[in-house]
């Protein structure tokens, strides 16, 4: 009831309409390659500053929500994930763009972004205190088997060679070495040189690994962009419409899965896309076409990642712990607005909380009408600007998203050299989405052996450390079941074939 | 508005070309535009939060605003070791950070020297603290000191990276006492938190803000700051316990070295200025930080002072001979 009240005081006019503003240009931030949602959020605090607390609120969530679905639209259209949550977008969205289909990926993302993001709100609403403690039961020992779990969604998602798949995460793993180790302090492969001495930021790799090798193609084949079908124009909602109710329960297993991964502060949001699109991949009967333009695979990944929001808010907002690099600046906002973590959440800070809650849902519902409506524009604008602006344009937008990150050339200079190097590995059959995930993997699982070794050092019982507790077995057998599932699959496909005599190849020995 | 303002961000300070035209602006009518004010970390920390707090009262003061922009990587070294390349009109100014400033180049090279940073106001400090959950059964800083004599190692604390002011704090501790800990590194304070909230470590090394944050889930065994804090009036100093530690991680603000004297002093004053607002300090008390003033003509005093400190400390972390 009380909520109610409050989602009403967040839809006088003035409210809705910088909710409006909120997201549609948290959607165009979100869009361009570079530009964050950490970004869009941390320019828009001290703009909140001199609002009533409440517009503040409503608009952060708005903007933050809107930038986050925004991703989507680089990784469909031109193969960049704005952000890591959505690297798993480009594995369908890309293909099913080059085939003709964008303007139906933008649609699809859009219902799954809505949906997704519903369930992470609703979650945040009626779970948050209870699932907080999730949070809290995952120490270092657990994340540094989670980051391995992780890795061995490789053998899953590497299309292809799955050696290769393993190569490209090493390589990855090295890469995230580069710089001050957090654990022990010492500065690792900088070869002396400042340029090395952040080491290499995630979006930016992301950016030059999966966008720069488009451009290279772009310039070297004479072929269009994105094929374009003269006669099927239009947001294409009915279809739509259509897949989402197919695999609805694709979108709720997928928003579910984002939500609880989203909990754990810093692994969450980039491991939950991959683990509900390779469940996706799992369930589904032609789990062969995923990766090929499945329109499954996109809903899998847009319900996960804008689950995410919500999910990551609970232990931001109930622990004050924010999950990820944009729940830092909002809750940073959120302090300097006189908001307290804790108990008092629903009670003494009810008329902050719930008027956020209330804002994000807000954001999320009109997600669904901007969302269509600006990404038949982005479709539109991608097909019909010729080849030779459209590269220019897309290569001055990585240059100046890149650097913008951290205000640094040095990044650029990765970025430009990781595109290179992204290319020529695509050539030998190496695909990015390996190398990042070992990328922004390797420092978790780092991390976490070091500080689990100390703790089980200390308590001087490191096996039981490691080996000790339920989630740690737990994701150890998963990780397990996930190298091994592929190969299990593939006999049990032979075997059956050879059951039922219609096996026209048999491989041969 | 926001978009504009998002293209400002974008182009940041390398497109700041015209800031080098105006270095003739008159001390006394500093600051005529807009002062970008550089944090070396990423947003959210508690640099992030001070900065957004001192904004209101910068404008209020200048009639200019405060613009904060980010430039995280290695610790801080990425910031501070492009400093002396902005322009050095005092229109630029960075965060500066006591003890990273001084620990990170002790010993290697990571792309600057304490000294290139010309520090021209500290503002205040978060006293370093040692915390526990509320259910734990040490209740006082004996009992913890008295678990960690009977089996050494076994205690352990988490904190805040290697070589920070955590680790600095725990050495510092572990010799005044005389006893060994085990200090595990997390990257940042948050997941330094979350290990102690969820039982992965007994103790945690923080600040008093941190124990501000989390007040239902925590307490403090001992703070290292002069006085108790008015927050936790029942929480004993060091000192009062008889260990001599006074300190925590100390921020202010430095500027290029070719910064003009009088525009130093002018920034020392503004800062000094919003330093003593009643309503700032009220809302910087509350979050648990510790005020005070270090202005441009103290500053070389109290950085040598807090220098001989560190390089004990560092000597014994093995960072230094």
């Amino acid at each position: 009831m009380e909520l109610l009240s409050y989602a009403l005081g967040a839809l006088s006019p003035v409210n809705l309409g910088l909710a409006l503003l909120g997201v549609a240009s948290g959607i165009v931030i979100g869009a361009l390659p570079g530009l964050s949602a950490t970004m869009a959020v941390a320019v828009l605090v001290p703009v909140t500053f001199g609002m009533a607390p409440e517009s503040a609120l409503i608009m952060l969530g708005a903007i933050y929500t809107g930038a986050i679905y925004g991703g989507s639209y680089s990784a469909i259209l031109v193969n960049t994930p704005g952000t890591p949550s959505a690297i798993a977008t480009t594995f369908d969205g890309f293909p099913m763009a080059k085939r003709g289909d964008g303007d139906l990926a933008v649609t699809l993302s859009t219902l799954a972004s809505v949906a997704g993001g519903l369930v992470g709100v609703l979650a945040l609403l009626t779970l948050a205190p209870l699932l907080a403690q999730v949070a809290l039961s995952f120490g270092p020992v657990e994340y540094f088997w989670l980051a391995i779990f992780g890795l061995t969604l490789i053998s899953a998602l590497s299309e292809g060679s799955t050696l290769k798949g393993f190569m490209g995460a090493g390589f990855g793993l090295l890469l995230s070495t580069i710089g001050v180790a957090v654990v022990g302090g010492d500065i690792r492969y900088t070869f002396g040189s400042q340029v090395l001495l952040g080491g290499i930021e995630t979006v930016s790799a992301l950016i030059g690994l999966y966008c720069i090798p488009v451009l290279i193609d772009l310039v070297a084949t004479p072929e269009a962009h994105l094929k374009v079908d003269e006669e099927r124009r239009g947001i294409r909602l009915r279809e739509g419409l259509g897949h989402a109710w197919l695999g609805k329960l694709n979108l709720l297993r997928s928003a579910s899965i984002g939500t609880v991964v989203a909990i754990l502060p810093g692994a969450g949001g980039s491991i939950a896309s991959l683990v509900s699109y390779s469940e996706a991949r799992r369930a589904a009967r032609d789990a062969s076409s995923f990766g090929k333009g499945n329109p499954q695979g996109v809903l899998a990944t847009e319900a996960a990642n804008n689950a995410t929001v919500g999910g990551g808010f609970i232990p931001t907002l109930v622990l004050g712990i924010p999950g990820t690099p944009p729940d830092a600046v909002i809750l940073g906002a959120l302090l300097v607005q006189g908001f307290r973590t804790g108990p008092e959440l629903f009670t003494t800070n009810a008329s902050i909380t719930y008027t956020f809650v209330a804002g994000l849902f807000l954001a999320t519902c009109l997600l669904l009408p901007l969302g269509l409506l600006i990404g038949r524009y982005a479709f539109k604008s991608i097909i019909t600007i010729p080849k030779a602006l459209l590269v220019p344009t897309i290569a001055f937008m990585t240059v100046i998203g890149t650097y913008a990150i951290r205000n640094s050339v040095s990044d650029v200079l990765i970025m430009l050299t990781l595109g290179v190097v992204g290319w020529l590995l695509n050539r030998y059959g190496f695909r990015p989405s390996p190398i990042v995930l070992g990328l922004i993997l390797g420092p978790i699982a780092e991390q976490g052996f070091v500080q689990g070794f100390l703790m089980g050092r200390a308590s001087g019982a490191i096996v039981t450390t490691f080996f000790g507790g339920p989630i740690s077995l737990t994701i150890i057998a998963l990780s397990v079941l996930s190298v091994f599932y592929p190969l299990l699959k593939e006999r049990r496909a032979r075997r059956r074939g050879h059951d039922n005599g219609s096996s026209h190849q048999e491989a041969s020995p | 508005m926001r978009v504009s303002r998002s293209i400002a961000l974008v182009t940041g300070l390398g497109m700041t070309i015209a800031a080098g035209v105006t270095t003739l602006a008159v001390a006394n009518e500093f600051p005529s535009k807009d002062v970008q004010y550089v944090i070396p970390f990423g947003p959210g920390g508690e640099s992030d939060i001070s900065a957004r707090l001192q904004q209101k009262y910068f404008e209020e003061i200048t009639g200019q605003q405060l613009v904060v922009q980010y430039m995280p990587g290695g610790g801080g070294a990425v910031g501070w070791s492009q400093l002396s390349d902005m322009p050095s009109d005092g229109y630029t100014i960075m965060g500066s950070n006591l003890p990273h400033i001084i620990l990170k180049p002790m010993g290697k090279d990571v792309g600057f020297q304490t000294e290139d940073l010309n520090n021209v106001f500290y503002f205040h400090y978060s006293p370093d603290a040692i915390l526990v959950r509320n259910d734990s059964p040490y209740e006082t800083l004996d009992d913890l000191i008295q678990a960690a004599e009977e089996a050494p190692g076994t205690v352990t604390f988490s904190g805040s990276g290697t070589y920070s002011a955590n680790d600095v704090a725990n050495t510092r501790f572990q010799q005044l006492a005389d006893v060994t800990t085990t200090y595990i590194p997390f990257k940042g304070t948050g997941a330094a938190v979350t290990a102690l909230l969820g039982g992965q470590v007994q103790a945690e090394w923080g600040y008093t803000t941190v124990a501000a944050n989390h007040q239902d889930k925590v307490r403090m065994l001992a703070v290292a700051a002069e006085e108790r804090h008015p927050m936790f009036p029942e929480v004993p100093t060091f000192k009062e316990l008889g260990y001599d530690m006074v300190g925590g991680a100390y921020r202010g603000m430095a500027v290029p070295d070719a910064t003009p004297e009088g525009v130093q002093q002018e920034l020392s004053d503004i800062f000094q200025q919003i330093n003593q607002d009643p309503g700032f300090r009220q809302e910087m008390q509350d979050l648990g930080f510790v005020l005070m003033d270090v202005p441009l003509g103290e500053m070389d005093e109290f950085m040598a002072e807090r220098r001989d400190m560190y390089e004990a400390s560092a000597r014994e972390l093995g960072l230094i001979d």
